[in-house]
């Protein structure tokens, strides 16, 4: 029997007249990385501050390790470690004294070695304000992590990180879940939900439109690949020929972008074409659709590579 | 050490190292003490009799009507207390803190009142230290408590402003401070029964001065501390975490209940 650790069984938070969560369920596995992504407005922050006990659902239940946030607070705060989107600390407080802060309502012992692990040793000093917001982002996530909580509710982390910062924080988010904690990602950023998250659900105005592993969302979209096609004369450019299993195309910068069912019939026929026209080809990309993609197609059902059986 | 410690330390040390809240803490109220000094003893000199009280009224004033509201505002409003709350910091803490703190900034600005206005203007000391100190922490306790009042119901710093200084302006002048509210038309006299300083001047004269008051200072007393008891209560029951989750029935005008001491005091003190 797996070990579920979130459950969210018919969840609906209305605001005045408007539904923001409309009804959603979802598990979420010990030791997982679960990703909620979604438009802005689609319910992900109201779903994930309900979680962390910020807000009282409308109907429905939601509990982690089976304590509900909205009757047991104090119990779901040694339960939960948070890194919320705005900064959610007093400017003048510096990170040695927010370490010592947390740590002592936590009750635990202060993990300095985690600010200089993520690069704030040298910063342990300075005031809050004075930060950028990669310092801002990865003390957060300190802060988060430092009682051992076994679910790690993340809200966009990276937003705003250099490249060493981000690659740093991945590494610490993978041994968080080797350790077997869980980790509930909401990011807008399909790249990193497709690198990190084992699952993911996609959010639509309040409701789950697609869930499963990125590897699931992406085979079960339209099924077409991308193939993008650069040329030195650029003649599929101008002359728009017709080729055997392509049903959407489009021009990008250099490139002529195909959509096809087959590569296999695709891919040669574009070749032949260029071959009799005497252009020489420069670069072809033949690529799976990324979760992006899915995502675009399932948020804007109107985009190129949305499924138009 | 633990948690309420390390959050009590934070706090205090917070009202010197932010600028905005030494200079109410400390800086103004101590120039402001000088400022007195030098002109008002040589215009009124009754003033120095009373000079020591109405200087440390000005002093918690500037400290918890002017400076204690703002941070709780900015606070909330910038999602500190919902990252208090997730991880556990109690609305207690919250509430009580910067009660604590702002009453030790205060004893320590009224210790350098005290011990330097008699050799530098000729102050009056007390005659009673005992009732001084009685005084002076019901005071100090009720208006941090107006101070954290204000900071929960205010929705923005101009709200704050609008009701600190509905309370400062006529407490400086109304309030017993410059003048004895005794020496006031009857019309103003009754006007300045609705301030809290106007209480803490007469128990301060009556109890620690052996100067005759305008009316009984026990009752001074029990009035400034049952409106701190009121403000500190109403300020725990009407706390929010963050402005967009108010909870339901908990209107901020209920705040207003924090005057009915005074008001009551008002109606029987003019019978």
């Amino acid at each position: 029997m797996q070990d579920i650790v979130v459950h969210v069984k018919e969840f609906r938070k209305v605001y005045d007249d408007t539904a923001a969560v409309d009804g959603i369920s979802f598990e979420v596995q010990r030791g997982e990385i679960f990703g909620l992504l979604g438009p802005n407005g689609a319910g992900k922050t109201t779903t994930m501050e309900t979680l962390e006990g910020l807000r009282h659902p409308t109907s429905g239940s939601l509990s982690i390790m089976d304590v509900n946030p909205v009757r047991s607070p104090a119990r779901i705060c040694a339960l939960i470690g948070v890194q919320l989107q705005s900064s959610g600390l007093p400017g003048s407080m510096t990170p040695h004294e927010a370490m010592e802060f947390f740590c002592a309502y936590h009750r635990v012992r202060p993990r300095h070695d985690l600010l200089d692990r993520l690069g704030l040793g040298e910063k342990k000093s300075a005031q809050f304000s004075t930060l950028s917001t990669g310092q801002q982002r990865r003390l957060s996530l300190a802060l988060a992590v430092a009682h051992e909580p076994p679910v790690v509710l993340l809200d966009e982390p990276t937003a705003g990180l250099d490249v060493g910062s981000r690659v740093e924080l991945h590494e610490v988010m993978h041994e968080l879940q080797k350790k077997g904690t869980t980790i509930i990602l909401a990011t807008h950023d399909m790249a990193e939900a497709e690198k990190m998250a084992d699952r993911v659900a996609i959010l639509l105005k309040g409701k789950i439109a697609a869930i499963g592993s990125p590897t699931q969302l992406t085979a079960t979209g339209s099924g077409l690949v991308k193939i993008s096609v650069s040329s030195e004369l650029s003649s599929l450019a101008s002359t728009t020929p017709q080729f055997p299993s392509v049903s959407q195309r489009l021009t990008k910068d250099e490139y002529v972008i195909y959509y096809s069912q087959d590569a296999g019939e695709t891919v040669p026929a574009v070749l032949a074409f260029l071959k009799a026209g005497s252009d020489r080809l420069i670069d072809l990309r033949v690529e799976r659709p990324s979760l992006e993609d899915r995502f675009l197609e399932i948020t804007q059902p109107d985009n190129p590579i949305g499924d138009r059986s | 050490m633990n948690a309420f410690s390390h959050h009590f330390l934070y706090d205090f040390r917070t009202g010197l190292r932010d600028k905005s809240l030494l200079l109410l803490n400390y800086l103004f109220p101590l120039g402001f003490y000088v400022l007195m000094g030098l002109l008002m003893t040589g215009l009124n000199p009754t003033f120095a009799s009373t000079m020591i009280p109405a200087m440390i009224l000005v002093a918690m004033m500037a400290c918890t009507l002017l400076g204690l509201p703002n941070p709780i505002v900015d606070a909330r409003e910038a999602g500190i207390f919902r990252s208090f709350k997730i991880n556990g910091v109690p609305a207690l803490s919250i509430v009580t803190i910067p009660v604590l703190s702002s009453f030790v900034h205060i004893l320590l600005v009224s210790i350098i009142i005290t011990v330097t206005a008699g050799p530098l203007f000729h102050a009056g000391l007390p005659t009673n230290w005992g009732g001084f100190i009685l005084v002076f922490v019901v005071t100090a306790f009720t208006f941090a408590s107006i101070g954290m009042l204000i900071g929960v119901i205010s929705p923005n710093s101009r709200v704050i402003v609008l009701y600190s200084q509905a309370i400062f302006l006529p407490s400086m002048i109304l309030g017993g401070l410059m003048v004895p509210t005794a020496m006031l038309p009857p019309a103003l006299f009754r006007i300045s029964l609705l301030l809290p300083t106007s209480y803490a001047m007469n128990a301060w004269r009556g109890l620690a001065y052996g100067m005759t008051s305008a009316f009984d200072p026990v009752w001074s007393v029990a009035i400034l501390l049952v409106s701190g008891v009121i403000s500190f209560g109403l300020a725990i029951y009407l706390f929010s975490w963050d402005s967009k989750n108010r909870q339901s029935g908990r209107n901020p005008l209920l705040g207003l209940l924090a005057m009915l001491p005074y008001v009551v005091g008002m109606i029987i003190l003019m019978r």
